[in-house]
């Protein structure tokens, strides 16, 4: 497994980095694919609702947990902002459609695109307003220790940030495949008006989907916090990014926004490893890639070629 | 005073340019493009960058410049308008962050962050058009509102053709006008390669007004400023766009003109942005002048009239 001379531990050691940064967008993508496929419209603003997430988790943590003193609760505080930053997340998500999509629901296509882009201005300006444009840091909840698997360096935070993501996922996938409230958010994001003919709730169903994928984003913001930092842009390009990543999995898609982030995870960390892309540029692959899939398979890898129907 | 209102006239100017070429894009044909301002970097940089390396006069720069644009424009517009609008959005959005992290990383031409300072002075029939001297100012005003208003004309002619039927077609249902025998990829990605040469026309101008550009000058919030510009005027209406170019960099220009500008912060501006996008969105879908649409059945009643005389 040598190719480009770089050692294959060193290999080994990229697809760990690739992978959880894969894991981060793939939790954000799939907040996008599922607005996507149920009201057909881009929700730009989801990455300001994953950085209000973090910026929740954050405050309440650093309330809560003195590094200086310690604390012998920490997992417990850690996993408590968490569920902070899913519920003010899922709020955040379910008011901003109640108030700036919904009114739109029967607009021309631009109008709720448009207000999205509003929605997404507001937030990141407000919070760079609020919470100061200075990046802040979770002081670590788990020690520093690097975990050795061989010759692999592994820290604690990629650890949680693949263990979250993985149970995140698997939990969607189940609560989306397996309850009665994910075969109506299917039933939903077929067909609409028949979906509601059968007695679902359109608009309970709209708005679950918006919590959750919100909660989903918010789960994101918080692990990206812990490897990155805090900040009030922190969820545009990571949002933008992920929506290409939901794009290659074919837009709509549940499992292809998971395997769609996690291929441009590994995209990104290869492309500057073994292509030797500068890091000033990194954000250039990610867009190459969306360029190269809008060309040769818009449709995404996994989904089958849909003709739009009148 | 009088200065400051000749600055804001030419400023107004290149936007009202700039935000011409986009009103075609969102406002007549429906696709949301959120990187003019990158189609300004790009006009203002070649200029910047052919004029310092190869002597060239400012004017064929600045017709090169809308052509550089819109190659690009072609190059962005082609992978994505084949298929249906939302994913211009996001690869504008991208295209945009790229051409700003281009220009900061590719030191050798742009000269990086620190932008290019040494723009050489158009010269206008012989007559050095200096960013410096006041003299030059209203000189400045008349040639940028020439080109607008020129703009303007060629953009009426081409919305009252066919080619701007389509567009309109195009914008209020795609299946139904491709039915109708429209080639609506090529008309789309065409609408997109003027908006962006216009894009980089007003690039140009600015790029020769101020003799000094900065990558950071053109980033997602002059593109949010000029979409604001579209959409509060109202889109689909080149006129309404003027009247929305002139309040919106009145509005940004005030507080520095009034001397409050150090008391805001930047932010409250871009919050307005995004409240003027939510609300017209929500109450005033058509923009304040709102949209003049061609009655079809008039013209058609008229010209019948006219026949039978």
């Amino acid at each position: 497994m040598n190719f480009f001379n770089i050692p294959s531990n060193e290999l080994l050691q990229h697809l760990i980095n690739g992978l959880t940064l894969g894991a981060i967008y793939s939790l954000i993508a799939l907040g996008y694919t599922m607005v996507y496929g149920i009201l057909k419209f881009i929700n730009f603003a989801h990455g300001e609702i994953l950085m209000i997430g973090a910026y929740a988790a954050y405050y309440f943590y650093s309330f809560l947990y003195d590094p200086a003193k310690g604390s012998s609760f920490i997992m417990a505080i850690f996993i408590a902002a968490l569920l902070i930053a899913m519920f003010a997340s899922a709020a955040l998500g379910v008011l901003i459609e109640r108030f700036a999509y919904k009114p739109l629901r029967k607009a021309p296509r631009l109008a709720p695109l448009l207000s999205a882009i509003g929605v997404s201005i507001i937030l990141a300006n407000l919070a760079a307003l609020f919470f100061g444009t200075k990046s802040r840091k979770f002081e670590y909840p788990f020690d520093n220790t690097i975990i050795q698997i061989g010759s692999l360096n592994i820290t604690p935070n990629q650890v949680m940030i693949l263990g979250v993501g993985f149970v995140m996922m698997v939990s969607l996938k189940l609560f989306i495949d397996k309850t009665k409230l994910g075969k109506a958010m299917r039933a939903t994001s077929q067909n609409q008006p028949v979906a509601s003919l059968m007695g679902i709730n359109i608009n309970r169903i709209i708005s679950l989907t918006f919590a959750i994928g919100s909660a989903l984003a918010a789960v994101a913001g918080v692990l990206m916090a812990l490897e990155f930092k805090v900040y009030p842009t922190m969820g545009t390009m990571a949002g933008l990014k992920a929506f290409i990543a939901a794009v290659v999995g074919g837009i709509g898609n549940i499992n292809g926004a998971m395997v769609g982030g996690i291929i441009l995870g590994l995209l990104e960390t290869f492309g500057v490893v073994i292509l030797g892309i500068p890091q000033g540029l990194k954000d250039t692959i990610a867009f190459t890639v969306l360029i190269l899939i809008l060309l040769f398979r818009p449709s995404g890898i996994l989904l089958k070629n849909i003709k739009e129907k009148v | 005073m009088e200065n400051f209102i000749f600055v804001i006239l030419i400023y107004t100017g290149i936007y009202a340019i700039a935000a011409l070429g986009l009103n075609l894009v969102v406002g007549y044909t429906g696709l949301l493009s959120l990187c003019q301002a990158g189609f300004i970097a790009i006009g203002a940089y070649t200029t910047a960058i052919i004029m310092n390396a190869f002597n060239t006069g400012f004017w064929e720069s600045m017709l090169l410049s809308g052509l550089v644009a819109a190659l690009f424009g072609f190059i962005i517009g082609m992978p994505t308008l084949r298929l249906r609008g939302d994913y211009l959005a996001i690869a504008t959005l991208g295209f945009g962050e790229i051409v700003q992290n281009v220009i900061m990383n590719w030191d050798s031409v742009t000269n990086g962050p620190m932008g290019i300072h040494s723009i050489p002075e158009p010269k206008l029939f012989g007559m050095a058009l200096s960013a410096s001297s006041d003299q030059a100012k209203p000189l400045w005003v008349l040639t940028i509102w020439i080109i607008a208003a020129l703009s303007y004309y060629l953009i009426r002619r081409l919305i009252r053709s066919r080619v701007g039927r389509a567009l309109e077609a195009i914008r209020e249902d795609e299946i139904a006008a491709s039915s109708m025998g429209i080639n609506t990829a090529k008309y789309k990605v065409g609408v997109f390669i003027a908006g962006a040469s216009l894009g980089g026309i007003a690039g140009s101008l600015y790029a020769g007004y101020s003799q000094a550009i900065a990558p950071l000058t053109f980033n997602f919030m002059m593109s949010i400023m000029i979409l604001c510009m579209v959409v509060l005027g109202g889109l689909g209406n080149s006129f309404a766009t003027v009247i929305g170019a002139i309040i919106i960099t009145i509005a940004s220009e005030l507080p520095r003109l009034i001397g409050i500008s150090h008391r805001i912060p930047p932010q409250l501006n871009q919050v307005l942005f995004g409240c003027i996008l939510v609300f017209m969105m929500i109450y005033r879908p058509q923009g304040i002048i709102g949209r003049i649409k061609l009655n079809y059945a008039k013209i058609l009643k008229e010209e019948i009239l006219h026949t039978e005389k």
